[in-house]
């Protein structure tokens, strides 16, 4: 495991140019939350010409839908959702200056070509291991869609979150190099 | 014949919800271990720690181990010789999962429609599953599905020529499509045979079955050690990060089928595949 890379946020070009498929990263300072239901309404408030909740410009979003917090708890389990489920709205979003994504799982071409297009990059947190991540988040405040519970946009403050780069803006990709190097034959598990 | 009370079952469900997404299986937990002995990819041991780390702190804070604490699934097997008394079942299963969902602080995740997809609200209704036994007793089993497993399972229809080896290449290729997206280490769930809806339903029963246990028929037990083999082989590793852990375990449940068919249904459950289990007594009527 390579020695972790902090950044601080907002996720600028010149830092997104310095990461690599397999990078450790921590991530310090603002992040936004966004699934389904909430990129759909941002990518509506797009073509009509509305605002969106926050400026996309080098901003990271977390795909996430916690648990509701317990009494003293900042925030529930919070980890990452399956990522494919944004990849039709993603792309508009990059276009608009999103520089960061982070989630779990594949993305599509379209989304590929959008972050190399326009210079972002696709992190991977450990999916299912929402009560660990959770510990890393400082605060959490609705700012927008709160009908859609679980699912509205949260402005996050968070301190040394644990995410790995899985592509990157030239679009290199975790997830093929990472089953390249384990799935010869050699590599039976017996 | 005996009787149960709608209130116990309430009660014993909202216990049931609550305990499954708190409290990893210790069959997981030794799945770790062991697949943290074998794993080689550094990034590949990093996750398995933090899984392992992740499933402490949720057991001893009491909080649920993944934000999505799933859609309630039930198998319920209903003794025929029990009354339930004071109410309907299915309504004491769902008032069940209504209050573990709420008092647990655990994920309201179900819309109502699939096309308005308005959230309930409470995470009911569950998908209940019933099964009538012999016997004066209800054993309920509540599993709840986390959908990013949930959407990467498959079903082939496919022809009796393709045989066993056309079954077992539709399990890889679809553990391989599904790539990290279904939270690796996953534990995959076959059902082979019955009709379309059997080999799902198999599916997804055979991932009750602890990890580390086979088929108790030797034949399918040997199939699930070759299924995992060529799981593992596929380099997709812990959270599709690359590695020889892609899956803890292949469990098989075959059924007998139609003489022009072989339905293949894959299921597939994350590493944080739960259930919890019990057994109510009915009591005697005076």
């Amino acid at each position: 495991m390579s020695e972790a890379i902090r950044i601080e946020t907002p996720l600028t070009q010149d830092k997104v140019k310095g990461l690599k498929a397999g990078d450790n990263v921590l991530i310090s300072g603002v992040i936004y939350t966004g699934r389904d239901a909430a990129h759909k309404k941002m990518v509506e408030a797009l073509e009509q010409g509305a605002d969106l909740p926050f400026a996309m410009k080098d901003q990271i979003i977390y795909f996430v839908g916690p648990t509701p917090a317990k009494e003293g708890q900042v925030i529930g389990s919070a980890g990452p959702t399956t990522s494919g489920r944004m990849d039709v709205y993603s792309p508009k979003l990059i276009a608009e200056g999103l520089t960061g994504m982070i989630g779990k799982g594949l993305r599509s071409t379209e989304v590929i070509e959008a972050m190399k297009k326009h210079g972002a990059v696709y992190f991977g947190a450990i999916g299912g291991a929402g009560a660990l991540i959770a510990k890393r988040i400082v605060s959490a405040e609705v700012i927008a869609y709160p009908e859609l519970g679980p699912e509205a946009v949260r402005r996050l403050v968070v301190k040394d979150f644990p995410i790995i780069v899985i592509i990157d803006h030239e679009g290199n990709n975790l997830y093929d190099l990472g089953k390249e190097q384990y799935n010869s034959p050699k590599n039976c598990i017996k | 014949m005996k009787e149960l009370f709608v209130e116990e079952i309430i009660s014993e469900v909202e216990k049931l919800c609550i305990e499954a997404n708190y409290d990893l299986g210790s069959d997981i937990m030794t799945g770790f271990h062991q697949a943290l002995k074998v794993e080689r990819s550094p990034l590949g041991v990093e996750v398995l720690e933090r899984l392992i780390e992740n499933a402490e702190i949720a057991h001893q804070e009491r909080v649920p181990m993944c934000q999505d604490t799933g859609m309630a699934v039930f198998f319920v097997e209903i003794g025929q010789d029990l009354h339930v008394v004071g109410g309907s079942l299915t309504e004491a299963i769902n008032e069940g999962v209504r209050r573990g969902y709420d008092k647990g602080y655990l994920r309201k995740s179900v819309v109502k429609d699939p096309f308005e997809r308005v959230n309930t609200g409470d995470n009911t209704p569950a998908v209940i599953h019933y099964d009538i036994v012999p016997g004066d007793s209800l054993h309920l089993v509540v599993a709840p599905k986390g959908f990013g497993s949930e959407n990467m399972g498959g079903l082939k229809l496919c022809k009796p020529s393709e045989g066993l080896e056309g079954a077992m290449q539709f399990v890889v290729d679809t553990v391989e499509r599904a790539g990290g997206n279904p939270c690796p280490p996953i534990i995959v769930g076959v059902g082979v045979g019955g009709t379309m809806e059997k080999a799902t339903f198999l599916a997804k029963k055979s991932l009750l079955r602890e990890v580390g246990n086979h088929n108790p028929d030797g034949r399918l037990a040997k199939i699930e050690e070759e299924l995992l083999d060529r799981v593992n082989r596929l380099g997709i590793g812990p959270q599709g990060f690359g590695g020889i852990t892609t899956a803890l375990a292949v469990n098989l449940e075959v059924y007998p089928t139609h003489i022009a068919g072989m339905p293949v249904a894959v299921n597939i459950g994350c590493h944080a595949t739960r259930h919890k289990e019990i057994t109510l007594q009915g009591r005697g009527i005076k």
